[in-house]
């Protein structure tokens, strides 16, 4: 009865126990039932806010800055080859 | 030099002047710390080592001439540990500064350490920290609030001057400084920069003050307030010095009382703010009912909104680049849910499924679009409010600081509901600031003022005339 979990899990790359996949179901359950009560407000005819403080577009000049040196940039990575930080296989 | 009970404003002074010896006073605090942390556990990290070069290099002339200043561990400090509240950020050290901390540097803030605060922000009571609990400084069988419940709780009991910087998503300022009886300041969204936040949800994070006074938290959002290239998001506006609304009068103001915001709330708690308003109309200020229709659509809206946006955030926390790494085996995907599996914690992983689901194709539209539009509808409902009166004033939080043996049989559920006083004006980005206003069973209660957006200067102003009483 934890497919549902399962199929969430997977998307967001996150590895439950059973105990968690058992835990979560039920959560979810009572949360998304606590959330049937925005099904009681109308709004048809009104706009998503994204952004609580209205914002324009704002362009900066096409010219190089200084930026974090390749050096400080990988200082927290563990594996590091030639300047590049190492994952795992993706093929 | 006593610096017991100093004043952030005579340590100043007293800086400026070069009456302070600053190596003196911060063994002393330091000391202090050390033993407030045995005791309450208000740190992830303190940062002695590095604050001791930082006063090598101080300018005695800035603003804050040398002020310590505790920082919420989710806000990224050069060369000092910085890990949300999250194992799996354990060890990560970031190579720079958020706007905010470079701001505060620049004026002369000495940074003491990092706050503990619930993982990325993910709580109510601090209790889901994974560097332990911090606990409330009046009563320590009792939580401090959350999420900057580190910086509400040290605040309180360090009795040398010192602000704190904290951030709020859904009411992580305004509520430990309510169950802690300090003053918490959230400005308006974009305010300040979030350049160096560890992201909770990006619509809604607000970095902001904590301190003993009024005239402080407005004196730090002077600082570290204003426009910043690094931040899209930030108000293009000039920014106002904010200490100049504080020691006036607010004869002929008006506050708005929102009904909705009086209802399920304990009874002494609603009658210690209700005390509070009167005052406020002894002071000259005028009061008007005000009916907020959607209030009771601000929990769900927000949960949905708030970790759609975590969910995604915390798609970059995968084992590589930064903090817990483990060794790389096996295929990318299994390595990634592995890791998070293993470090993110359990509030976390709630949120990131929540999160997910909320946003999946075919329930994206019943329920995150439909939570954007309830913002609207939400935002809607305070501008109609500010069109009539100058501030709201409510109650911080529906209860007193709750015990942790009261928090533990709380499900997710009615751990959400303990936010319905703060979801709403965060959803809505507006400004709100949170003053002590008695107690109740010798706890803290706070009043909460809200402010219509930019208008960061009515709330200090009502604030702080309410403090001077």
């Amino acid at each position: 009865m934890t497919e549902r979990i399962e199929k969430v899990a997977n998307i967001a790359r996150l590895e439950l126990t059973a105990e968690e996949k058992k835990n979560f179901e039920k959560d979810l359950d009572n949360i998304l039932d606590s959330f049937k009560k925005l099904e009681k407000i109308d709004t048809t005819n009104t706009e998503p806010t994204f952004q609580p403080v209205e914002v324009k577009n704002i362009m900066r000049k096409d010219k190089i800055e200084t930026s974090l040196k390749q050096k400080d940039a990988l200082k927290n990575a563990k594996d590091i080859e030639e300047g590049y930080f190492k994952g795992p296989k993706a093929i | 030099m006593q610096y017991s009970k100093m004043s952030v404003s005579d340590f100043i002074k007293e800086s400026k002047d070069g009456n302070i010896d600053t190596k003196d006073f911060y063994s002393k605090f330091f000391e202090e710390t050390e033993n407030i942390q045995k005791k309450y556990n208000y740190f992830v990290t303190i940062s002695k080592k590095d604050a001791e070069k930082e006063i090598d290099k101080l300018d005695r002339k800035t603003r804050l001439s040398g002020l310590p200043v505790s920082v919420k561990d989710n806000i990224c400090t050069k060369g000092i540990k910085s890990t949300a509240g999250s194992k799996i950020l354990k060890n990560y050290i970031p190579p720079f500064d958020a706007t905010a901390i470079s701001r505060g540097k620049q004026n002369g803030s000495i940074i003491i350490g990092k706050t503990v605060q619930d993982e990325f922000g993910f709580g109510t009571f601090s209790t889901y920290s994974a560097y332990g609990i911090p606990k409330n400084p009046i009563d320590t069988t009792r939580s401090c609030g959350g999420s900057s419940g580190g910086a509400g709780g040290f605040t309180k009991t360090i009795n040398m001057p010192h602000i704190a910087i904290g951030e709020s998503t859904g009411g992580s300022i305004s509520c430990p400084a309510a169950f802690c009886g300090v003053v918490g300041l959230t400005p308006t969204y974009g305010r300040v920069s979030r350049y160096g936040l560890i992201d909770y949800a990006n619509s809604l994070d607000k970095i902001g003050p904590i301190s003993k006074t009024v005239k402080d938290s407005a004196l730090m959002l002077s600082l570290i307030a204003g426009k910043d290239p690094l931040d899209q998001t930030s108000i293009q506006e000039d920014t106002y010095d904010f200490t100049k609304y504080t020691g006036k009068d607010i004869k002929g103001m008006k506050i708005g009382i929102p009904n909705e915001y009086f209802n399920n709330i304990d009874k002494d708690v609603e009658k210690k703010v209700r005390n509070a308003i009167s005052q406020l109309e002894e002071l000259g200020a005028k009061t008007l009912d005000i009916t907020l229709p959607t209030t009771e659509y601000a929990i769900p809206a927000y949960y949905i909104i708030a970790t759609v946006e975590a969910s995604t955030n915390l798609a970059k926390y995968c084992g590589m680049r930064y903090g817990a790494q483990d060794e790389i085996k096996g295929h990318f995907t299994e390595y990634f849910s592995t890791t998070r599996g293993k470090y993110l914690g359990d509030e976390a992983k709630r949120r990131v499924i929540l999160g997910t689901y909320a946003r999946m194709a075919g329930y994206r539209d019943q329920y995150y679009l439909k939570a954007l539009k309830v913002r609207t509808k939400i935002i809607e409902d305070f501008k109609k409010a500010f069109n009539k009166v100058d501030v709201l004033a409510t109650p911080t939080m529906p209860m007193i600081a709750p015990k942790f043996s009261e928090i533990e049989k709380l499900t997710p559920v009615e751990t959400y509901a303990m936010d319905i006083l703060t979801v709403g004006p965060n959803l809505a980005g507006i400004p709100m600031i949170s003053v002590p206003c008695g107690t109740s069973k010798e706890m803290p209660v706070g009043l909460h003022l809200l402010g219509n957006h930019k208008e960061e200067g009515k709330i200090i102003q009502i604030a702080d005339a309410f403090e001077r009483l």
